[in-house]
């Protein structure tokens, strides 16, 4: 089944009297529990397709699917409920909010779908013991490192178990030792519920950790190699 | 915005406070809350519009309000002439007994006595007209005039008491006589003018006229008239006045919505990139608008409680304790007020200034919360 599928998307962007093709007719499919990098130079449109399969922003033309549903034509109600039900974020400045603890930024989420206070908390407290961060429960952003606060962005992505994990360059801020153990927990995540990733990255760590690694360049797919197969 | 509703409730309360005073002192002075009269009575004033056989009308009016207070009064103009000289004035023959009970002047006499018989020839005076008469206690005043028939009347009373009331105009003009005295003088027969009747609180006159009117005599033709048909100016003044204290209100209310929208989009603003967030994470524009509304609904209820609860306070104070306005005495008591006012706590002061605010509150909060459902995610979070 796919997960993604994306048809002749282009997106362009104005920057003072320039015209910026983000993206150039791309069309992708993904299957699901799929592991996908993005991996293009900066400005070369990986964030603006992951936005795009996100429904963080709308391309100017083509179709964007997921679960074989059409998302492109949505209302902006109707995205946010489709991303607070398929879809979870990890971005590459961690956007948590700065006035929770790391457990009330993971139990948002729940909350927000409507799961009982009692019951988010328990499944806050296991999702950040998951991602290693037992007895940080009530650290507030600020009191945390990037790493630990990029895992808990990571708990809060998965902590409703979407379909979809969407991740822009998730280790951008982090140590190699950290990146390894961040991309060990996605590894895991997709082996274990069979989650699909696409991460976005220029970090060829990462890349060497996905299954199938799709090369972007001034907007187009330049290169799409299984790396199973490889 | 709980400054503002302090100062709403204050205001209002010392608006109201002063209306109520200003009304119940008027009608103290002199009208009463209620009246019964010949028709025509009050506008013409003329002597033959007469309430005949007065004092048993008022003695019965007595008997059955109880615990209103009712006094007989006969009224015409009569030259009043001392040795000096000579002026028209307003002749009011009273009830010595009773009129103390509905008029606030003879509590006014500064010099001598009020009047303690129904038939003595004696008279007291306002201070302005016994300087212009310039005559004293004891000094006897001629008075002349037409009686009910048309005769010549005349009689020579003694001045046994100065009253001022602080109003110039009552002190320049007007007399009291024993309405036996006034009767006998003024050939009257038994009749007299005004049958005044004062309840106990002005809230109480509209029912009470409808039990007063049931005991008039239905041949007499005769008429009750509650205060503010006795004096309709006190009434349009008071409302000339609110008209333009609402506005300072408005002009208020509106300044204070300003700031809570300045508020608010600031507030919304700042957290565009959380705004953001929550969005990329599935909360939906409108449902994150509504909680805009809501803290603003908090803010603004708390504002509102807290604004009437430091605003009751400081008018509970005021209201035991008075404010003096230094220099306006003068003008205080042109419009029958004393120079130090007293506002009045009521659920209306306490709440409608407030809520009224509240609610120019909530529609500031609109747009910032509207603000939001053109917002996109992807460009809120790019937000520093």
């Amino acid at each position: 089944m796919t997960a993604v599928r994306c048809i002749n998307l282009c997106k362009t962007y104005r920057q003072g009297d320039v015209d910026i093709k983000a993206l150039d007719h791309v069309s992708i499919d993904i299957a699901e529990g799929g592991f996908v990098c993005l991996s293009a130079p900066s400005g070369g449109g990986k964030t603006t397709l992951l936005n795009a399969i996100g429904g963080l922003d709308i391309p100017d033309s083509g179709e964007v699917y997921i679960d074989d549903q059409r998302i492109d034509n949505l209302s902006k109600g109707d995205l946010a409920e489709l991303r607070l039900r398929k879809i979870g974020f990890v971005f590459q400045a961690y956007n948590l909010i700065p006035v929770l603890t790391a457990r009330e930024n993971v139990e948002f989420v729940m909350q927000v779908q409507g799961v009982l206070k009692h019951d988010s908390a328990d499944k806050a407290n296991a999702i950040l013991t998951e991602v290693g961060l037992q007895g940080l429960e009530d650290r507030r952003p600020a009191e945390m490192s990037g790493g630990q606060q990029q895992r808990v962005a990571v708990a809060r992505a998965i902590a409703s178990k979407p379909a979809l994990v969407l991740a822009d360059e998730p280790t951008a801020n982090l140590d190699s030792k950290t990146s390894d153990e961040l991309m060990t927990l996605f590894t895991e995540l997709n082996e274990h519920y069979n989650t699909t990733f696409v991460i976005a990255t220029h970090d060829t760590r990462v890349m060497q950790y996905a299954k199938r690694l799709v090369r972007m360049l001034d907007g187009k797919i330049v290169d799409d190699i299984d790396q199973r197969a490889a | 915005m709980v400054f503002a509703n302090m100062l709403l409730v204050f205001m209002m309360s010392l608006q109201f406070g002063m209306y109520g005073l200003m009304i119940d002192n008027s009608l103290k002075l002199f009208t009463g809350h209620m009246q019964v009269q010949a028709p025509g009575f009050n506008d013409e004033k003329k002597m033959r519009q007469t309430v005949p056989d007065i004092l048993p009308l008022a003695r019965k009016i007595r008997e059955r309000l109880t615990p209103a207070r009712v006094a007989a009064r006969g009224s015409t103009f009569a030259l009043a002439s001392s040795k000096d000289r000579s002026f028209g004035i307003a002749i009011l023959g009273v009830e010595s007994a009773f009129e103390p009970q509905v008029s606030s002047i003879p509590g006014l006499v500064k010099e001598g006595r009020y009047l303690t018989s129904d038939n003595a020839a004696e008279i007291v005076i306002g201070e302005v007209l016994a300087k212009n008469l310039r005559v004293r206690l004891g000094d006897e005043l001629t008075l002349l005039g037409s009686g009910l028939d048309g005769s010549f009347a005349a009689t020579v009373v003694e001045i046994v008491g100065i009253f001022d009331s602080g109003v110039k105009d009552i002190d320049r003009n007007v007399a009291q006589i024993p309405i036996g005295l006034f009767q006998e003088t003024f050939f009257m027969d038994g009749a007299g003018h005004q049958v005044v009747i004062a309840a106990d609180d002005r809230d109480r006159v509209p029912e009470l006229l409808p039990r007063v009117a049931a005991l008039l005599p239905a041949s007499a033709g005769l008429v009750v008239l509650d205060w503010n048909q006795l004096q309709p100016g006190l009434k349009q003044a008071i409302q000339a006045d609110m008209a333009s204290s609402f506005f300072m209100y408005f002009v208020l209310v509106i300044l204070v919505s300003f700031s809570v929208l300045n508020t608010q989009l600031m507030s919304v603003l700042e957290r565009t990139r959380e705004f953001g967030i929550v969005m990329a994470l599935g909360l939906k524009p409108g449902k994150l608008g509504r909680l805009v509304l809501l803290e603003t609904a908090i803010m603004g209820m708390m504002g509102l409680l807290l604004g009437a609860l430091a605003g009751g306070v400081l008018t509970a104070w005021f209201s035991t304790n008075g404010v003096v306005f230094p220099g306006m005495d003068e003008m205080a008591a042109q419009f029958n007020l004393p120079a130090r006012m007293y506002p009045k706590v009521s659920l209306t002061t306490l709440f409608s200034g407030p809520a009224i605010v509240f609610v120019f509150t909530m529609i500031a909060a609109l747009y910032p919360a509207v603000r939001l459902n053109w917002q996109k995610p992807v460009d809120a979070m790019r937000v520093a």
